[in-house]
Parts: structure tokens; sequence; C-alpha cells
């Protein structure tokens, strides 16, 4: 059964947008793929709506097998706890340490605190900030921060993780090594989306793809 | 469950955390709180001393009937007969000319007064207590009485003490219209400073949002901190109301010296103290929730 199911999924924001329009597709559960398409074609739209953080006007949208678009505000929670969102704007808290960003998502979940800490540090050791883990967000680099959102993504270790633009402000060495990172989860059973304009990234990588044009499925 | 705990004890500390980490602006918002909150509590408890000085006042309604001189046996048992039977009567006294005088007598200095007199000057009377408040019954029936046949005079006895029970009625009114003001006001302040509050932390509710919080969670260290600032000003209050009563003790007790009595504002008992706690803290919540149902709809899925 797909893990993502869209069926003529329509999206048009106030003010007469229309960031999607009767979309349908698919995604099985362990699959890497690459939405793309020109600023504006309705990538973020289209993570937002599996997300639960924007509504379709129309069509169904199914997330692990659950209606998303019908599902009622109580349980959107629980839905976004089995995704890792890696979103642009970033949106990491610069009034804490590193690791008490890492330590969000446990605490919001309700992990038992000291089985928190262990799974924190993993996740910083896997995106390779462990030493930095008292440092202030503010003084990480772009691909650190870029890092650090990872890491705050998988540390609930969740089914799907859904990336918008994770390598866009950054350079080619960098965003190899994210790319990198989202291979290896792929690889351990994660299903990845991952939203980019970077065409040469999608070919270099070679998953499937998903372009977006005005709205719709090329 | 222990998640749930942990939740509880999590917030509660972020809250106080939240509280010291701005102390002046904290203290601030207490003091107003708490000062516009000492104006109730401090009448309320002003008010609950006039009354116990009251309570030794009876303020049931009576009227006094005296009758004339010459009024023989059978006229006494006919007027009571007639008073008895009158609508709006609870119980009628009689009080014989001689009852009163040895009555008087008890009255310290009375006695040698009624010493030198050489007849009782005093009539029989009835003491009628009324079954209603009503000064209109009173009326009527004080009219009634003295159109009586051998009635000399009626009296209202209880007018004064009528009056006082309707002041002490309007300052009760007052009292509660004042309450209910500075209640709307406390609720107000609460809902501001958690409305400020959630826009300095809308990058943390954002995250916690896409994280996986669910709406109590987000909104359990807003209601926290709104039922603290709510007991704290309730301190606040409890503590100038006390200070207030303490200082004006010192100063009633040299009045009372000069009048031989013994003056003393009564302090608040604990069952009031923490009705107080209970009703601040409340509308401390009340405040807070009501904020973040109004400004945490901005984080709900469009």
């Amino acid at each position: 059964m797909a893990i993502v199911s869209f069926q003529q999924v329509s999206k048009r924001y106030a003010g007469g947008f229309e960031a999607l329009r009767a979309i349908s597709f698919s995604v099985d559960p362990g699959e890497m793929v690459f939405i793309t398409g020109h600023s504006g074609a309705g990538k973020t739209t289209l993570l937002k709506l599996i997300a639960a953080i924007e509504r379709p006007n129309q069509g169904t949208v199914l997330v692990g097998g659950q209606n998303v678009s019908a599902m009622r505000s109580t349980a959107i929670p629980y839905l976004r706890r089995k995704l890792g969102l890696v979103f642009q704007g970033q949106k990491l808290l610069y009034d804490r340490s590193v690791f008490d960003n890492v330590m969000l998502p446990l605490i919001v979940t309700g992990q038992p605190y000291r089985e928190a800490t262990r799974r924190a540090r993993a996740a910083l050791d896997k995106v390779g900030l462990l030493d930095r883990e008292k440092a202030n967000p503010v003084t990480l680099s772009g691909g650190e921060q870029q890092r650090l959102c990872i890491a705050r993504a998988v540390v609930n270790r969740p089914a799907m993780l859904l990336a918008d633009e994770p390598t866009a402000s950054l350079d080619a060495a960098y965003a190899s090594e994210i790319m990198d990172m989202f291979s290896a989860f792929n690889q351990v059973g994660v299903t990845v989306l991952l939203a980019t304009h970077d065409l040469q990234m999608v070919e270099k990588w070679g998953a499937r793809t998903l372009t977006l044009d005005h709205g719709k499925v090329k | 469950m222990r998640a749930w705990l942990q939740h509880h004890r999590i917030s509660l500390v972020k809250t106080v955390a939240r509280l010291l980490a701005s102390p002046f602006s904290t203290l601030l918002n207490v003091l107003a709180i708490g000062v516009a909150l000492a104006l109730p509590v401090g009448a309320f408890f002003l008010l609950g001393n006039l009354e116990t000085m009251s309570q030794h006042v009876s303020v049931e309604p009576q009227l006094s009937v005296f009758l004339s001189a010459n009024a023989a046996k059978s006229d006494i048992a006919d007027i009571a007969s007639r008073i008895k039977g009158s609508a709006g009567v609870l119980s009628a006294r009689f009080v014989s000319r001689d009852d009163a005088i040895t009555e008087l007598k008890r009255v310290a200095g009375m006695e040698d007064v009624i010493a030198t007199l050489r007849r009782n000057p005093l009539p029989d009377a009835f003491v009628v207590t009324l079954s209603t408040r009503d000064s209109a019954v009173a009326d009527r029936l004080e009219h009634e009485f003295k159109s009586l046949p051998k009635v000399a005079h009626v009296q209202g006895d209880s007018l004064w003490a009528r009056r006082l029970d309707a002041l002490l009625h309007l300052g009760r009114t007052a009292i509660v219209l004042l309450s209910i003001v500075i209640c709307v006001a406390l609720v107000a302040v609460t809902f501001n400073t958690i409305r400020l509050q959630i826009l300095t932390q809308q990058e943390e509710i954002e995250v916690c949002c896409l994280v996986g919080a669910t709406r109590a969670y987000i909104q359990r260290p807003f209601l926290y901190l709104g039922s603290l600032l709510g007991m704290l000003g309730g301190c606040v209050a409890l503590a100038i109301v006390l200070a207030t009563a303490r200082i004006l003790n010192s100063d009633l007790a040299q009045l009372a010296t000069l009048y031989g009595a013994d003056l003393q504002l009564r302090l608040p008992e604990v069952s009031h103290i923490v009705f107080v706690f209970g009703a601040c803290t409340s509308l401390g919540w009340l405040g807070a929730y009501w904020s973040v149902s109004r400004h945490l709809l901005v984080f709900e899925r469009r």
C-alpha cells in the first residue's frame, strides 16, 4: 500500500492563486522521490498538504492510509509525529542550545528524559554535530544549521522525511553532504520526499522524479 | 500517565523560569493585579466587620404598642387578640407596667431616679414582632394599632435598624459591582499578558506544532502563567489588606481605650483567604484560556 497517495487534489489560496490543480500520484514506502519544478510550481504546497499544514480544496490526500484532508485537528499532531519535516526558513530556536533544539520533539511526544537524551545524542552524532551540542544554533554555519534541522527531523524516528529545498542556500560541497544524509536515511527504510529546483542534483542522484508545472504533474 | 506528569512538571518549571527571567515586568504585573484586587477584598472584609457589629443589634422588625393608663384587663385581652389576629404579625409579647419598671430598675443609675417617683409613670405595652421586613406592612399595622381603643401610642422600634440593614445591603451591592469590574480587569490583564507572551514565543509554538505537539501541550504553560499571575496578584491583595488591618487595629486600640470599649477589626477567616486565592487563580486561568484560544488559532491548519 502506498504511504502517500494524492487523488485529484487541488489547492487554491485566498486571492485565487491555484497552487495545485487536480494532481494524482502515489509514493510507496521506502521510496526516495524528488519533487521538482520552477518556483511557484506547487512543490512546497504539496509537502504542506502531506503534513496537514494546509488543507486541500478538492480531492483526497492519504498518508499511511489515513485521510489527511478530512482529519480532525486533534488527530493532526499524531500524524506529524510519524513525519520528519525539514522546511524552508529552518525555524531553529535560537534561545536554546543545539542539544535542546533536538530534544524538543522528544519532549513534545513525552519520551522519558533519559531515553530522550540518548536519542538526541544519537541523532546529533548521525549528522556530525555531537561536539557542538552545547553551542547556540546562531554560531553554526549554514550547512551545520541545515544538519541540525535534519537531526531534529529524524530524532523521533519518523517513517517519512519531507524536505523542502534542503540544499537551497548551500554551496555544492555542503549540498552533496546533506544529500548523502538523506540517502543514508532512505537506505535504512525511511521514505524521503524532497522538493528541489536543482535539476543537476536530481540527475546526479537519479531517484524517481515528480515534476510539477503550474500546479500539474508533468 | 508518566509522560503527562512530566509535561506538567516541565510546563510549570518553564513558566516559573519565564516569570523569573523578567522579574521587573513580572513584579509590576503582579502589583497591578494585586492593588486592583485589594480594593474589593478590603471592602469585603470591612463590610464583614460591620455586619458582625450589626448582628448584635436586632434587625427584626418590631412595633411597640403603648396602652393608655386607664386600660382595663378586658381591654388588654381584647387588644391582644386584635394584634395577634392581624396579618403580618409574627408574635406579640405583653409587657405590663410593673414588668417595665422592674426592667428599668435593672439599668445602672436608674434605680435612684425611679425611687424619686411617687407612682409608676410607665404604661402597659405590647412588643409586636412582624413577620416581614416590608416597611409598607409595618406602616399599615402601625396605623391599624393606633386606631384601636385604649391605645395611646405606636412606635416603630426597628426603623433605625432597618436603615442600617439597608445601608449594609447597599454596601454589599456596591462591593459586588466593584468586584465584577475588578474581575473583568483581572481577566483583561492576564489576557493581554498572555497575548504578548504568545507573540514572543511564536517561533517555539510554530516548531512545536510541526513536531506534533497537541493543543493541550502548547496551551499548558500559558494557562499556568495566567493562573500564577492571578494567584500572585491575590497574594499581594491579601498582603495589602492584612497590613492595612494591622495598622488600623493599632489606631483603633488607642481609640478604644479612650472610649473604654473593645474595638478590633477582625482579620479574614482562613476559608475566606482560600476563597480569594481560588477566585484569583481561576480568573487568571480564565484570562489565559481565552487569550490562548484566540491567539493560537493562527497556528491551526488553513
